[in-house]
């Protein structure tokens, strides 16, 4: 595959939006023990911060999620990832609420990970980057928040990977938050779920342009195989109904059969399309350790074996939505996390939406999913005062 | 023909300061204020946001549809998305002082499972139900050969969701059948007109009760009788 634009730590830096460097540039230690620093996080926000430091919503983007939730992404040039549910009138109203959304810790968005430069070595961290979690991100968000000086937040919202954070920030952190929104989220990475990321991983690492993770130095990039991560990764975005719906078994730009490996399909030729374009912004090195990020994550096992100790006496108020066709973090995930949150006698409420569009349903146009988010925000903000 | 005759208590539900079907505020009369409860079937949230808001109770949904749920969590209700036949296995023992199951009784698929469950999570259930054994209800079938359609009972037998229509008298047998104590125990008809079902004439009031409101305890835990519903 040729290259098609600059290595994404060639313009991390150029990215516009706001940084951060957290706690003067101190080293933070991580779960796993090992120690970061200085640490950077680049964020953007829309709306306006009250006087009182009360209208925080924080969105915690998915895997392949950036900071730039609403407005023209600088190296896609397409409209925001959550645009349909960030903006003026929309359920998170940035008319209302003071928006903040980071690049997570490990991310290739400006925020420190293995795609930056390590300003103790002047070296980019490839594999040399330590290995981050789920809390890791949170705390880093957290070390933000005080940064910002904002010590409650009124909504800590995100989908899939964001729902994880956003229940790590409920578990670990409930005095500084209000409600959660979890949206297709788990409490927990599946086994399938692992094995899914494992394919994607080894895709990459078996590339020969992967440089055993310092690729950077031999200006190259495992194109080849973070596309075939992405590819696989996005079949489990979708469902089969919606992937009949959108190609059926529509060839691509033919009317008969190539009778050899060429993308006949329209299926393919769109998965391939995903794939090549998905390695012009993100860091291969980045998918790695996001990945593994979400596969450490397990909350009931750090509670002891019961989520439900997760959420003893929790202040929060919760709002876990599923999707019914969604594969990857089925409604038994969140159901999972809803009889927890009942026997520990916490407030919360739950919706299954019913839509075919499989895990992505969460980035698309589904009403339910915007009446429930909004119905939930709003009321929280009214209770607050907001 | 309107009340039960021969009955001695009965009254009538006025108007509610907040808009609640009288039905609805007699099965928000019979509950404590400030209790923990579960509305399972809550619809809009209507009878659970006056519990909440105006009784200060602690209070939890359960809906079955989507449009209800986006309702209440809207009214900033915390519900939960499920249905009464499958979903109350999630709350622990005596997780409620009160669980509320008003008109969502002939609509399940295990009404015996089901009341054995409201009265685990809490120890007193509210039971409403539609009384099939109406005398209208039993007009329809006698003279007209036809299933009950009535003020109560509108929706066609092809599209109703009351899969296990009962009568008061059935619903009665079901609790001694399960030893479950029977508390305060309502007739309703005409929607406001409140008569108190006794075993004296349990007969009659299942002759005129378009529905019926139960309080229930469970079969080893007597409970003292709470004070006069209030209307």
């Amino acid at each position: 595959m040729t290259q098609a634009g600059p290595a994404i730590h060639e313009i991390q830096d150029s990215l516009p939006g706001h940084r951060v460097v957290l706690r003067d540039g101190a080293d933070i230690t991580l779960e796993s023990g090992a120690t970061l620093g200085p640490v950077t996080v680049a964020y953007q926000t829309w709306g306006t911060l009250n006087d009182d430091r009360s209208n925080v919503v924080l969105i915690c983007h998915a895997l392949t999620g950036d900071q730039y939730a609403v407005g023209t992404h600088p190296i896609t040039e397409k409209g925001g990832w959550w645009e349909s549910m960030v903006g003026p009138g929309k359920p998170i109203d940035t008319d209302r609420f003071f928006v903040i959304c980071p690049n997570c810790l490990g991310g290739c968005m400006g925020t420190t990970g293995p795609a930056a430069v390590n300003p103790k070595t002047d070296e980019l961290y490839g594999t040399n980057f330590p290995v981050i979690t789920i809390r890791d991100m949170v705390n880093a968000q957290v070390m933000l928040m005080d940064e910002l000086g904002i010590e409650k937040i009124l909504c800590v919202v995100g989908g899939s990977m964001g729902g994880m954070q956003v229940l790590e920030w409920a578990a670990r952190h409930p005095e500084r938050v209000e409600s959660a929104v979890c949206i297709a989220g788990a409490a927990r990475h599946s086994a399938q779920n692992i094995a899914f990321h494992e394919v994607g991983r080894q895709a990459i690492m078996a590339d020969p342009d992967w440089c055993n993770g310092l690729y950077y130095k031999e200006g190259k990039r495992p194109e080849s195989g973070l596309s075939v991560a992405r590819m696989a990764a996005h079949i489990t975005y979708l469902s089969e109904p919606a992937l009949w719906r959108k190609f059926g078994r529509s060839l691509q730009d033919r009317f008969n059969k190539s009778y050899g490996f060429g993308a006949d399909f329209q299926v393919e030729s769109y998965l391939r399309h995903q794939g090549s374009t998905f390695v012009n912004r993100f860091d291969a090195n980045a998918y790695l350790y996001i990945t593994r990020a979400m596969d450490y994550f397990d909350l009931e096992t750090e509670f002891d074996g019961d989520l439900a100790n997760a959420w003893k006496d929790t202040p929060v108020r919760f709002l876990l939505v599923s999707f019914t066709s969604d594969w990857l973090f089925p409604t038994s995930e969140s159901k999972e996390v809803v009889r927890s949150l009942n026997r520990a006698g916490a407030n919360v409420s739950f919706v299954e939406i019913e839509s075919d569009k499989g895990h992505d349903a969460f980035l698309l146009d589904e009403p339910d999913l915007f009446a429930t988010a909004g119905g939930f925000i709003d009321s929280v903000a009214r209770e607050a005062g907001i | 023909m309107s009340l039960l005759s021969g009955a001695r208590d009965r009254f009538i539900l006025g108007e509610n300061a907040f808009g609640l079907r009288p039905d609805l505020g007699l099965v928000a009369s019979m509950i404590e204020p400030e209790s923990r409860l579960l509305d399972v079937g809550c619809d809009d949230g209507a009878l659970l946001e006056y519990l909440v808001k105006q009784q200060g109770c602690d209070g939890r949904g359960m809906e079955i549809s989507q449009a209800g749920v986006n309702a209440c969590v809207a009214r900033g209700l915390p519900v939960v998305q499920g249905d009464a036949d499958r979903h109350l296995v999630d709350y622990p023992d005596d997780s409620f002082d009160y669980v509320i199951l008003s008109h969502t009784m002939q609509a399940v698929h295990h009404p015996r499972d089901v009341l054995g469950q409201l009265l685990r999570i809490a120890d007193t259930a509210i039971v409403s139900i539609l009384n099939y054994g109406h005398w209208r209800a039993r007009m329809s079938m006698v003279t007209r050969g036809r299933m009950p359609h009535t003020r109560t009972l509108s929706t066609p037998w092809f599209e109703t969701a009351n899969i296990r229509p009962c009568t008061v008298r059935d619903f009665l047998d079901l609790t001694r059948m399960l030893g479950i104590r029977v508390g305060r125990a309502y007739g309703i008809s005409k929607g406001t007109e409140v008569a108190l079902i006794k075993p004296s004439y349990e007969g009659q009031s299942n002759l005129f009760a378009e529905q019926a409101v139960f309080e229930l305890f469970r079969p080893e835990a007597p409970k003292k009788r709470r004070g006069k519903a209030r209307g």
